[in-house]
């Protein structure tokens, strides 16, 4: 696999990776040096010219969303979302962790296109060994003038703070985060306004994924011919895939975007666990429709691909499943945690992911008509489209999907009065 | 007399709020700093950060009690965090905890009677790449086995 491309994680496993030094020895903050001698209209445009897409879900294009914050005389903000609490994802805390100065020059660089003077990496709590060293990377970015009044030589101040959260995660969609970074509860607010009209201190605000900001400064030194190189033309560049669950060799993989997932499975992963069959796959984080086996044959690893499977790219989070793996134990634990997650604010949301962990339940252990399926999967449906925020359609989607492609399972609980398989899993804890 | 923080921590609790244009916004950190200094986050401490940031005490508990890190009551000197999510759920974490909880003596939600381990389960931690895996205090550990957790717990004081 010696051809894959490093872009992300080109400085991994190197020693000191994440001392400003080690950085530097790489070319470390050329890309921003270069950056703040163009107009900030132009690096917008670079970054939307290479089709960077947001990789914190959505994937809408980085350089358009910047090109949002109105341009009046209110102080701008960047919020750079290390929430990572989507069940499956662990890439932006490797970023963090292995190479914090990439994020850091990237905030640089995506502030000055926003002419935006203040950031706030608002990283989940539990990730207090990344805080640690995106603490002390600050501190040399300050140290060396990258930071702080008039860097780069430029009439430009930035000042960048980590900001933890505690424990929510619901904070990770964006306007949560807003909330939570202002010391509140971490529940959505009523768009519009939106971000860039009124976002944190009710000021122009723009969230972009860690993956996504990280992904910055190589567009800004090597040019997008050399980014689109890379992926496809619809997906261009590369992106961290996290792999997890039945596999050999799970851990975060950086790929072109397109690439194959059977062959992410078979050969990055290292096969599965065991020599086992694949069952499943649930691609782009627990949020996202999963694929039977068969229906993960020919799925390459880009959006459109993706979609095209009925499934979404999500954050690039693969969970491989494997065969002996009880799929209404999956689903219960996926509604529990929904349930555990939704603020409270909308009633379908708060009421439906309640109904379903409980449903999920009971059709694990027996409890339940062979019509508490239907109703399971109605209470899905009917949280779609109606909320605040994505919670409830994230929620929706895998009581959906488990529902109506692994029904057999469901009605086998149902007929036998209980889960049929004498365990849930096929890997033990030994 | 209630409690208060000493001065390090009044220093440290200024150079917090220098961090934000809003007074409410240092409320997260002033509680992770409540909960370092006190050892969780009680009703004195909240009436504490309440003087302190110039906050009504009610807004200060609905903003604890709605972040699950904020321990509104004391937890044991390791507090003992296994991931109970998809991955590590395929990955043998119901078997960590049963194994854990066997060998603390200890169920779910609870805490050794000598105070040294609470035992709890979480959802996912953000390392499914590690599974299973368990968080002690603020360290992350996996993927783990009976002997590496064994040997964890042996090194733990
Ligand atoms: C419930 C929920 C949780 C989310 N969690 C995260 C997260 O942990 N990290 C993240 O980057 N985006 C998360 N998002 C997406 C953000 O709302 C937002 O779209 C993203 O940070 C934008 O960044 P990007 O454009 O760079 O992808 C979440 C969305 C929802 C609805
Ligand atoms: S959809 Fe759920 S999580 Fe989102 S705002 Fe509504 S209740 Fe809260
Ligand atoms: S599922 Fe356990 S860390 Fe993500």
């Amino acid at each position: 696999m010696s051809e894959l491309p490093k872009i992300l994680s080109a400085n991994w496993g190197k020693p000191n990776s994440t001392k400003l030094e080690t950085y530097l020895a790489a070319g470390g903050y050329k890309a921003a040096e270069k950056a703040l001698g163009m107009e900030p209209g132009k690096v917008a445009q670079e970054v939307l010219d290479a089709g960077l897409r947001g990789r914190g879900g959505a994937g809408f294009p980085a350089g358009r969303k910047w090109t949002f914050m109105p341009k009046d005389s209110r102080p701008r903000y960047l919020c750079v979302n290390a929430d990572e609490g989507e069940p499956g994802t662990f890439k932006d805390r490797d970023i963090m962790r292995f190479d914090p100065h990439m994020l850091i020059e990237g905030i640089i660089i995506a502030c000055w296109a926003m002419q935006a003077n203040n950031s706030y990496i608002y990283i989940r709590g539990e990730f207090a060994e990344p805080a640690d060293i995106l603490e002390k990377a600050l501190d040399e970015a300050y140290a060396k003038g990258y930071l702080g009044d008039k860097i780069f030589g430029k009439d430009f101040s930035l000042k960048v703070w980590v900001h933890r959260g505690a424990g929510a995660y619901e904070c990770g969609e964006e306007t949560a985060l807003i909330e939570s970074l202002e010391g509140k509860r971490g529940q959505p607010r009523i768009r519009p306004p939106f971000p860039p009209q009124r976002g944190v201190f009710n000021m122009p605000t723009t969230v972009n994924n860690v993956e996504t900001i990280a992904s910055v400064p190589f567009i800004l030194k090597e040019g997008v011919a050399a980014y689109r190189k890379y992926g496809t033309e619809k997906s261009p560049g590369t992106k961290l895939f996290c792999i997890s669950g039945h596999v050999n060799k799970p851990g975060v993989y950086e790929l072109p975007l397109g690439f194959p997932l059977m062959k992410l499975i078979a050969e990055v992963a290292g096969g599965m666990k065991d020599g086992m069959k694949l069952k499943a796959v649930i691609p782009g984080g627990s949020s996202t429709p999963v694929l039977r086996a068969e229906e993960c044959q020919n799925v390459n690893l880009d959006y459109e691909s993706l979609a095209a499977a009925g499934s979404m790219l999500g954050s690039g989070a693969v969970i491989v499943i494997g065969e002996g793996t009880c799929m209404v134990k999956l689903l219960e634990i996926l509604a529990r945690f929904y349930a555990h997650e939704s603020c409270g604010q909308c009633t379908p949301c708060r009421e439906g992911c309640g109904w379903a962990a409980q449903i999920a339940k009971r059709i694990h252990e027996g409890d339940a008509e062979i019509k508490d399926i239907d109703v399971l999967y109605s209470v899905g449906e009917q949280m779609l489209g109606r909320t605040i925020c994505p919670l409830a359609d994230a929620a929706a989607c895998p009581i959906m999907t488990f529902t109506s492609k692994f029904r057999a399972e469901f009605e086998a609980h149902i007929k036998n009065r209980g889960c049929p398989q004498a365990k849930a899993y096929p890997v033990e804890f030994k | 007399m209630g409690l208060e923080f000493n001065d390090s921590a009044k220093k440290e609790l200024e150079r917090i709020k220098a961090r934000y244009p809003e007074r409410q916004a240092a409320l997260l950190p002033a509680l992770y700093l409540a909960q370092r200094e006190f050892g969780y986050v009680s009703d004195e401490a909240i009436k504490y950060l309440a003087q302190v940031l110039e906050l009504p005490k009610s807004r200060i508990y609905g903003v604890a009690s709605f972040y699950t890190m904020f321990n509104k009551k004391p937890v044991g000197k390791y507090f003992i965090q296994v991931c109970a999510n998809i991955s590590c759920a395929m990955m043998g974490a119901d078997g960590l905890f049963d194994y854990l909880s066997s060998k603390l003596g200890i169920k779910e939600g609870e805490t050794t009677k000598d105070g040294k381990y609470t035992l709890c389960k979480v959802e996912c931690l953000g390392a499914c790449g590690e599974a299973p895996m368990m968080q002690v205090n603020e360290k992350y550990y996996g993927p783990l086995t009976r002997e590496k957790v064994d040997k964890i717990l042996s090194e733990l004081k």
